[in-house]
């Protein structure tokens, strides 16, 4: 069946409590309507809606809804473009409407990479099936052959007959036309606005200061809130004394929260709330607050000891993930061994605005919120699950998100808003501090792996173990998890594109003692980071140019389908027919980043080159770095070079931008990000123990080379944040000798 | 108390505790939300505005040592939007979320005031209280030049 179904307009109304009028057409992955007698595709007042991603207004505007949020990463520009350009319109006639939470979209969860690999042809679809609409209405009303029509600047024209119609014209004669099964896309060459770096939509908004955040939401009468939360993970209020708070000039109120949950899934992280006229009246009450924690079961929690624990579990023997031929007898027969520890620590996503939400709740019981959410939808359950309320009671407005990396998909903080407004009686805004964002996360997990490798004479390598150890991200949803996730290795461990005879992947056990979460690329950060620094040691035991060498670890050209070799592997929640792991193409865009850095030329005295490649979020990324070490021994990174191929590219400037952002993200983790817990609790607290990159430490320039493959897009968000690492850490070796096998830099003293 | 203090040259009279940040007052009170918020401990820059012409972290500063001066906003830089940095910060396509980018244009503007043609060392100092998460460093340093030609 078509992915476009009908839908009734009751139907639309009560998805999306939008005036319509007439009947609408829904396209959604999950809805199975049967063609209804009254079926319209204009509306009463007098729009063409072909699906829920477009309407055309008889002033020929054409208002696009755009369901993904956008965090930085271009979608509001991204997604129109696709749209656009299948239905022929022009970008200066689009309106542009950022959609509601409602399932009636589909996915909305901002995440993964997603917006672009997953739903670039339903957004062709819903370009497209408008235009075939457009054509047909006008070949009907001209008498003329469909396929003697054309749609393009926003007309569509019949040449023979000399008839041109605007679309706006055309809205009143689309009533009776059928939504097509099969819209024809367009020929690639014929893409106007797909491939082009359009400026960004939210230019002049963001350069002006209008462009509106979660944390910008202003309504009458609203109490602003700040919330004093357990410093341990898994702790609760005992009592507390809240006479001081309330002497507070601005205090409106003081609100114990509900007890967090185990596990927490997005639920509020309890404490206690002061509601006042202004932040500042909040968070100062906040700090007269005396409170008694009872901190529950991780009150001991060192992330010191912790470390030592895990880099134990994961040198013994783990669980087996992947076999191919027989690492054992292979190592027993090897010429030379290698075998290393890496460490890489937690990390905060620290988003440049923390996590901020308003809510209201209306005179009827409904509730309505406005939030920097990646993921409106599952705002939307949380917030009706803790109010008792259906989700079609729950309006869940999504603005800019200042950054989320991953953040802000988790609605614990929406939901602290609406709990809170319903608790005080009036609209009340959450904005959490620096410190609450880098003490109460959801963080990226600690990690630590084994990496052993033997040579044979020729030099080659012929057994690979790698056995991975880091607390999973199911420990949110399920308390007792101490067990990877299969999809957790599904990135960046499973998938290694090594041509090794005998390769053996394990795992060890690790339990979680703070919330864990996404984080830019996730686990692939530190399987890259080791898989990729090791390769790079390898090539230095064999003596061989590491450019060289990893090429010829990636081996022949061919498709790799990590299931042949037993393990479990969902390729992203894509086919590997559509994006397989083609190590030509992997290969390929190392050699780019190497030819763009130009690999093998003289170098100043003290400078080093260092290279990685990874694929993930299905696209393969390469790293060069340059690197110094200055009179005293600290690094400076000086430039790098990145090559991808993310197959089809919609907007190159945006996919370059990612590439410029993910390579500062990557140096911020590599050189600084480490978040630590002394009896349980987050030591650090702001940017001073919690150092980002800045300008001063950015290097020259960022080159990045998009490759021109005529494939299914890829990902683009994060997938240039892994080879970071490694790149910078076997520049370092290069240039020094040092190997540096613990994340972050800093505390190896070249920072 | 009532603090005076003009924003964007008009001239408001906040009713708040003089000790409250001009951040908070700027956002809260006056109502102006375009100034962010990202640390409150002067450590990033996106609540930077001009007081009299010089950057400031309006987190860090009490309403108070504002009163009787002139405030510039992101939203009070140009009338229209087109200050050359806003221009340059478009043309190059500078912001990923944006949210840093209220604060990195008001610092570049007190930095073209003071130093009409920076270098690249001029802007790595000026601007390295500005943090952008999004990483978009590189562009800035290359928008800062343009506005800076555009000027000259
Ligand atoms: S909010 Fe003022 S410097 Fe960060
Ligand atoms: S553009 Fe997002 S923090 Fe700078």
């Amino acid at each position: 069946m078509s992915d476009i179904q009908r839908i009734t307009r009751r139907d639309f109304l009560k998805r999306t409590g939008q005036a319509g009028g007439g009947l609408v057409l829904a396209m959604t992955v999950t809805t199975a309507c049967g063609p209804d007698a009254e079926m319209r595709t204009v509306t009463a007042d007098g729009k063409f809606v072909p699906n829920v991603y477009v309407n055309l207004r008889k002033d020929g505007v054409v208002e696009i809804y755009c369901h993904r949020s956008e965090m930085g990463q271009g979608i509001r520009t991204c997604l129109p473009q696709v749209i656009a350009d299948e239905m022929e319109a022009d970008w200066d006639r689009i309106e542009l409407i950022q959609a509601i939470g409602d399932e009636k979209y589909g996915d909305q969860n901002t995440d993964g990479s997603t917006s672009i690999r997953r739903h670039f042809d339903l957004l062709r679809r819903a370009g497209a099936s408008a235009r075939e609409m457009l054509i047909m209405a006008a070949a009907q009303l001209w008498q003329v052959p469909a396929a003697e029509c054309e749609a393009r600047d926003h007309a569509v024209h019949h040449v023979a007959g000399g008839h041109h119609a605007g679309y706006g014209d055309l809205v009143e004669h689309l009533a009776d036309i059928d939504v097509p099964e099969n819209p024809t896309f367009k020929a690639p060459e014929d893409y106007r606005y797909i491939g082009k770096s359009i400026d960004l939509i939210d230019g002049f908004a963001m350069t002006t200061g209008v462009a509106n955040y979660g944390i910008d939401t202003q309504l009458p009468d609203m109490l602003y809130a700040s919330i004093e939360r357990c410093p341990v993970h898994g702790g609760k209020v005992r009592d507390f004394n809240d006479g001081a708070a309330r002497q507070i000039a601005g205090v409106v109120d003081v609100v114990r929260m509900p007890d967090p949950t185990a596990p927490p899934f997005y639920n509020p992280l309890g404490g206690v709330a002061v509601l006042a006229s202004n932040t500042w009246a909040a968070q100062k009450g906040r700090e007269a607050l005396e409170i008694n924690w009872d901190n529950g079961p991780n009150a001991a929690y060192s992330s010191e000891k912790y470390r030592e624990e895990l880099l134990i579990s994961c040198c013994n023997e783990g669980k087996l993930i992947l076999n191919r031929g027989d690492a054992a007898a292979a190592f027993a027969g090897g010429a030379k061994t290698h075998a290393v520890e890496y460490y890489a620590p937690h990390l905060a996503q620290s988003p440049m605005e923390p996590p901020a939400a308003t809510a209201l709740i209306h005179g009827d019981g409904r509730c309505e919120v406005w939030a920097s959410t990646q993921d409106p939808q599952s705002a939307q359950n949380t917030v009706a699950s803790i109010l008792g309320l259906d989700k079609e009671e729950v309006t869940v407005n999504v603005t800019l998100l200042g950054g989320g990396f991953g953040r802000k998909s988790k609605s614990d903080f929406v939901a602290e808003a609406a709990w809170l407004a319903k608790k005080a009686g009036k609209p009340v805004k959450v904005t959490w501090t620096r410190e609450d964002d880098l003490r109460h996360g959801y963080f990226h997990t600690v990690s630590a792996q084994h990496l052993e490798a033997s040579i044979d004479e020729g030099g080659n390598v012929s057994s690979w173990l790698h056995r991975t150890a880091f607390p999973s991200i199911a420990s949110t949803f399920e308390d007792a998890s101490t067990k990877p996730a299969v999809w957790e290795l599904g990135l960046g461990f499973v998938d290694s594109p090594y041509a090794i005879p005998n390769m053996r992947l394990e795992t060890g056990d690790a339990k979680a003692h703070l919330r864990i979460g996404w984080l830019r690329s996730v686990c692939n950060i530190y399987h890259a980071f080791a898989a990729s620094s090791f390769a790079d040691e390898l090539a230095h035991v064999v003596g061989e140019d590491p450019k060289d060498f990893l090429v010829k670890l990636i081996g022949p050209d061919r498709k790799i389908d990590p299931t042949e070799d037993g393990a479990k592997y969902s390729n992203y929640g894509q086919s590997l027919d559509t994006h397989p792991i083609d190590t030509g193409r992997i290969k390929a865009v190392l050699e780019k980043a190497a030819e763009m850095a130009g690999w093998g030329r003289e170098l100043p005295d003290g400078h080093g080159l260092g290279i990685a490649v990874h694929r993930s979020f299905l696209t393969s990324v390469a790293t060069v770095a340059e690197v110094s070490a200055d009179s005293s021994g600290k690094l400076r990174v000086h430039k790098l070079w990145t090559a991808l191929d993310a197959g089809t590219v919609i907007n190159p400037d945006r996919v370059r931008a990612q590439m410029e952002g993910a390579g500062i993200y990557g140096m911020s983790l590599t050189l600084h990000g480490e978040i630590t817990a002394e009896d349980g609790a987050v030591v650090q607290g702001n940017f001073d123990t919690y150092p980002v990159v800045r300008i001063n430490e950015a290097p020259a320039e960022i080159d990045v080379h998009i490759m021109n493959v005529d494939a299914p897009p890829g990902g683009v968000g994060e997938p240039g944040v892994p080879p970071v690492a490694p790149a910078i850490a076997n520049a370092w070796f290069a240039a020094t000798g040092a190997r540096i096998r613990e994340l972050p830099f800093r505390n190896a003293g070249v920072v | 108390m009532a603090v005076e203090l003009t924003i964007n040259d008009d001239l408001h009279t906040l009713d708040v505790d003089p000790q409250m940040p001009l951040l908070w007052a700027i956002r809260d009170i006056a109502g102006l939300t375009g100034t962010k918020f990202g640390c409150g401990k002067a450590l990033c820059g996106a609540c930077t505005v001009l007081l009299d012409g010089q950057a400031v972290r309006s987190c860090a500063l009490p309403v108070s040592a504002a009163a009787g001066r002139s405030v510039t906003t992101i939203e009070g830089l140009s009338a229209d939007g087109n200050h050359p940095l806003q221009v340059a910060w478009r043309e190059l396509n500078v912001p990923q979320c944006g949210y840093c980018q209220s604060g990195q244009i008001m610092s570049a503007a007190a930095l073209l005031e003071r130093n009409p043609q920076p270098t690249d060392t001029d802007i790595d100092t000026a601007m390295s209280g500005n943090i952008c998460r999004c990483g978009t460093y590189t562009r800035i340093r290359k928008a800062i030049h343009r506005a800076a030609e555009d000027r000259s």
